[in-house]
């Protein structure tokens, strides 16, 4: 009764591969536990990290979330790879179809959930209050206790491969084969309570941001004096929470389905499985805007920085992200041409899909106007963003083919298909974040990264790309389904074979970003960024220190300009030390956040593993420290004007150091 | 050029003017924004019933099942306490904290006798075959009035924390603030009622 | 913070109410709410009008509350809630008419009963 259907069989002993990861994961696990312990640092995580309300900290490890997460994403991937680059004519592969359904079920749902959307949350956290010259977000333990959730949800996915197992169902989990039915193990379960927590996660950053950029710019910065990955943060947040409360819901109606034996998408008793699928994409498409916007406002401060230009079209750019916000709610059906909508259906949601191309079209012009008739640095991140506009361009034209409702007839669930979604997303959304990590890392760590690696990284990322996937599309044409286990057309293994030689050299591509960011540690000193403004940049947060001080601005500035630091630059307004200091208003740290997620994760696994007795103590853990919080009166202080003038003459003096350099 | 710490002039230990954290506005400002993403979460719910509800699998239908002066009763609660929060809220206003306590103990009872008959007619219609495993239309109705029930059940949880916490730091800004939060939410979920009354109830008997 | 709060209260009444406000919008509520009531259950409505009847008398009322209880309105400090309100109500307009519309189709498609060679074949 306690432990509901939990019990040591849950342990897939049988299947060496897992138990093999797990025992290596063990070890490592283990490992890093000990060397904090034998190094005393559990004090130092605990306050500056795991309590931390810091924007930039959270932001941080947002982002290393998904950086872990992207090492067990690919690795499904290459799994994947392997598979069917060895199970043609008659071959069965080394992956029963069980385990391979689970393998790229998982690797769908960790690399949007757990690996673009943390990145991006990452980028946002990091670089929007100093964007906007705002000291935090506008509610920082809100911020702390997003990020823990979406940890929560992680944590959940990767412990379903030893406890248990995962939905093999594909990412977006489509009924009746995702109910109690047809999938009655625990795998769908854990499939839905992680993505529930984690979109609460999601939906409170979501809120915490849209509040942070309507009333937290500093004085004089009206809305299109914003820069650019601002505004595409704002309209990136405001789907989010336009759409997770739908994913929340859906989820939530397949949950009930299970659990209470409902009837929502069940074929018996008036079910209505399509219900589903409607209600997915609505959240779905709209989804991947949130996944691309953020990483083309990053493309933009990047081109405009290393082309030593303003970016071209300002205003421009502003209509078509709100544009694209506006149209992503009109084409969702498109992922769903052939479930019998009918021609009419068909042709609206087909031609609404052609016409929200347009608007990324405008904004690829301005980056190349950006680009034209600058000086061009040749940086890593620059290299990103021009491997971006080659990929991404190809990628959208690949979207606008599928808009066609007769050519999806023939393309849709084809490797054409996942070719064109691996295209936009990581020609998109993972360039996209690794240029944001190189360009932003200085601000947040006061030290560059190494480059020569980090364009290492970048070309087997590109050459990998393209190696791996378009044989995909190639295949696809030939008519060969996604996610089949093993196949008997000898003519499709050549493509299979070559798109798992990609696969490997974008793993080089990882490792080489790995590293980078161990050999970027070592060369600290050497890389330090003095003036903190390490590529002549333009926008606010290149006008603090790096790293930013923990307050980010001591004198909140006054913006008169759409290029605010730039303008300072020409003036000569930088660099001055202020005359006088204020106390500055900062919040406290606080463990609520990681703690009602940690609750959190006791519910949800509980629910799994049906332990309502646990469940209930994790729902009731969870409510009771959110209200014990709101007890707490003590959630702030003061930092002392000498302490703001000390940080800042530190400050001062090196960016002396670094005028003689 | 000459910098020592000393010369810069720090006496001044005002705290600079944030407008950002002065006023409760930025809290009602995400509160409102969370308050439109769960009217989402309910547009899901009324869209998904709006498509099952003819699904009734050879089951009861609301023709048979809805008691339609029995609802008449559970809105009549709810609108009144809406309107005893708005008392309580203007009392708020006025800084009278034990008018604003009672208030919201009148609120809470009439909350109380809501869920109470809400509760009674879902176990009624459990007890006679049409609890929400009978058919699409059920698992749709049921989820619907259901989660609208959570909600003001979370509801009637906060209206006590907040009589506690009035009584326990007075009418101070936090509390102010997040008492205007609490009445946003409360008005909200009547809103949601009438939607309920009409396209569930009301509409189910034609 | 509570000098502040008292010098912008006259400016601030627009978004905060009064009695009389509160009165209005409880006694509106109610004849509204009598009067779906008593649509359906007198059966003096023409059964044809009933659901267009219920559906306007469903929108005043969510007005009249939105107005009287959640003090939305066209004043500068009421500008804001109400501009998001709308535009969620947009958005909301979209899911549900735009769900309805496709699994209507769906629905009348792939899921009908009655369905003849010929209906099947013809193209629209």
């Amino acid at each position: 009764m306690m432990f509901g259907k939990l019990s040591l069989e849950a342990i897939p002993f049988h299947e060496p591969i897992i138990i093999g990861t797990g025992a290596v994961v063990a070890i490592l696990g283990v490992g890093i536990l000990g060397l904090i312990t034998y190094l005393h640092q559990w004090k130092y995580l605990w306050d500056e990290w795991i309590t931390s309300v810091d924007h930039k900290k959270i932001g941080v490890m947002y982002f290393g979330l998904g950086l872990v997460m992207l090492l067990r994403g690919f690795a499904d991937a290459i799994m994947m790879r392997a598979q069917q680059a060895m199970a043609a004519g008659g071959a069965a592969g080394y992956l029963p179809p069980q385990h391979y359904d689970q393998i790229f079920t998982a690797h769908g749902v960790i690399m949007i959930f757990f690996v673009a959307t943390p990145f991006l949350l990452g980028l946002m956290n990091v670089v929007v209050p100093l964007q906007i010259g705002a000291r935090d977000v506008a509610f920082p333990f809100v911020n702390s206790l997003g990020f823990w959730l979406s940890a929560v949800g992680g944590a959940l996915v990767m412990i379903s491969m030893w406890v248990g197992d995962f939905a093999a169902t594909g990412w977006v989990a489509y009924p009746p084969l995702s109910e109690l039915g047809y999938s009655p193990t625990v795998g769908v379960d854990y499939y839905l309570w992680s993505l529930q927590v984690s979109g609460l996660g999601t939906t409170l950053a979501g809120i915490n941001f849209i509040v942070t950029i309507l009333r937290m710019r500093a004085p004089g910065m009206d809305l299109m004096k914003m820069p650019v990955f601002t505004w595409t943060a704002l309209i990136t947040n405001i789907l989010i929470v336009a759409i997770f409360p739908v994913l929340t819901a859906t989820l939530a109606l397949l949950s009930v389905d299970r659990y209470i034996d409902m009837h929502f998408f069940t074929n018996e008793l008036g079910g209505n499985a399509m219900m589903y699928i409607n209600l997915i994409w609505i959240w779905g498409h709209p989804e991947v805007y949130v996944l691309i916007l953020p990483a083309f406002g990053a493309f933009s401060e990047i081109i405009a920085t290393f082309s030593g230009k303003p970016l071209f079209g300002y205003k421009s750019m502003v209509y078509a992200t709100s544009s694209i916000g506006v149209l992503s709610f009109s084409v969702w059906l498109h992922h769903f041409f052939t479930m019998g909508s009918g021609a009419n259906v068909n042709a609206f949601f087909g031609i609404m899909t052609t016409i929200i191309s347009i608007p990324t079209g405008v904004k690829l012009f301005n980056w190349l106007f950006t680009m034209f008739r600058g000086r061009i640095r040749f940086h890593s991140a620059t290299l990103w963003t021009i491997g971006f506009m080659v990929t991404f361009a190809v990628g959208g034209m690949t979207g606008v083919l599928l808009a066609v409702p007769g050519a999806d007839f023939v393309l849709h669930n084809s490797l054409f298909l996942v070719a064109h979604f691996h295209n936009v997303i990581i020609g998109g959304t993972v360039f996209g974040s690794l240029a944001g990590m190189s360009f932003w890392f200085p601000k947040v760590f006061g030290f560059t990264l190494n480059e020569f690696w980090g364009k290492v990284s970048f070309w087997c990322w590109l050459i990998g790309y393209w190696l791996a996937f378009t044989p995909l599309y190639i295949l696809g044409f030939k008519c060969m389904t996604r996610r089949m286990n093993h196949y008997d057309v000898p003519g499709w293994h050549p493509y299979l074979v070559v798109a798992l030689i990609g696969a490997c050299i974008i793993g080089a591509g990882i490792l080489a970003l790995i590293i980078q960011l161990a050999v970027s540690i070592r060369d600290r000193k050497e890389n330090r960024d003095l003036t903190g403004d390490p590529w002549d940049a333009r926008s606010l947060e290149w006008s603090t220190a790096s790293p930013a001080p923990f307050y980010n601005f001591a004198h909140i500035p006054r913006i008169t300009s759409l290029e605010q630091h730039w303008e300072d630059k020409e003036t000569g307004r930088v660099g001055m030390l202020a005359s006088y200091y204020d106390d500055i208003h900062m919040p406290k740290n606080t463990s609520a956040g990681f703690v009602i997620s940690a609750f959190g994760f006791v519910l949800c696994f509980a629910l799994v593993w049906h332990m309502w007795v646990f469940a209930t103590i994790g729902l009731f853990g969870m409510v009771a420290t959110f209200i014990l919080r709101t007890y707490n009166r003590d959630v702030d202080y003061y930092v002392p004007a000498a302490q703001v003038a000390r940080i800042e003459s530190e400050r001062y003096a090196l960016t002396r150091k670094a005028a003689y350099r | 050029m000459n910098i020592s710490v000393t010369s810069i002039s720090v006496a001044r230990a005002r705290h600079e003017h944030d407008s950002a954290h002065d006023d409760g506005s930025m809290t009602v400002l995400g509160f409102w924004i969370y308050l439109m993403s769960d009217c989402l979460i309910f547009s899901c719910l009324f869209a998904t019933f709006g498509v099952l509800a003819e699904s009734t699998a050879g089951g009861p239908s609301g023709r048979e099942l809805f008691d339609l002066p029995y609802v008449a009763g559970e809105t009549l609660l709810l609108l009144i306490s809406s309107f005893t929060f708005g008392i309580a809220v203007l009392n708020m206003h006025a800084k009278r904290k034990h008018n604003v306590i009672a208030w919201l103990a009148i609120t809470f009872l009439f909350g109380a006798g809501f869920i109470a008959m809400e509760l009674r007619e879902f176990a009624y219609l459990i007890s006679e075959g049409a609890g929400p495993s009978r058919s699409a239309f059920l698992s749709a109705y049921f989820t619907l009035v259901g989660t609208h029930g959570l909600h003001v059940t979370v509801g009637l949880l906060w209206l006590a924390v907040m009589m506690h916490q009035t009584v326990y730091f007075g009418l101070d800004d936090v509390v102010r603030r997040r008492l205007a939060c609490l009445s946003l939410f409360w008005h909200f979920l009547d809103l949601i009622w009438i939607c309920v009354f009409t396209f569930v109830y009301l509409r189910g008997v034609l | 913070m509570s000098g502040t709060h008292a010098s912008t209260h006259n400016s601030h009444k627009a978004s905060h109410g009064s009695l009389k406000s509160y009165i209005t919008g409880f006694g509106l509520s109610l004849v509204l709410t009598a009067l779906s009531f008593g649509a359906v259950m007198s059966g003096l409505v023409p059964h044809d009008m009933i659901l267009g009847a219920l559906t306007i008398l469903a929108i005043v009322q969510l007005l009249v509350q939105l107005m009287f209880f959640l003090h939305l309105g066209a004043a500068p400090e009421q500008r804001n809630n109400t501009v998001i309100f709308v535009l969620t109500m947009l958005l909301i307009a979209t899911i549900v008419a735009g769900s309805l519309w496709v699994m209507h189709n769906a629905n009348v498609n792939m899921m009908s009963t009655q369905l003849t060679p010929e209906r099947a074949m013809s193209k629209d």
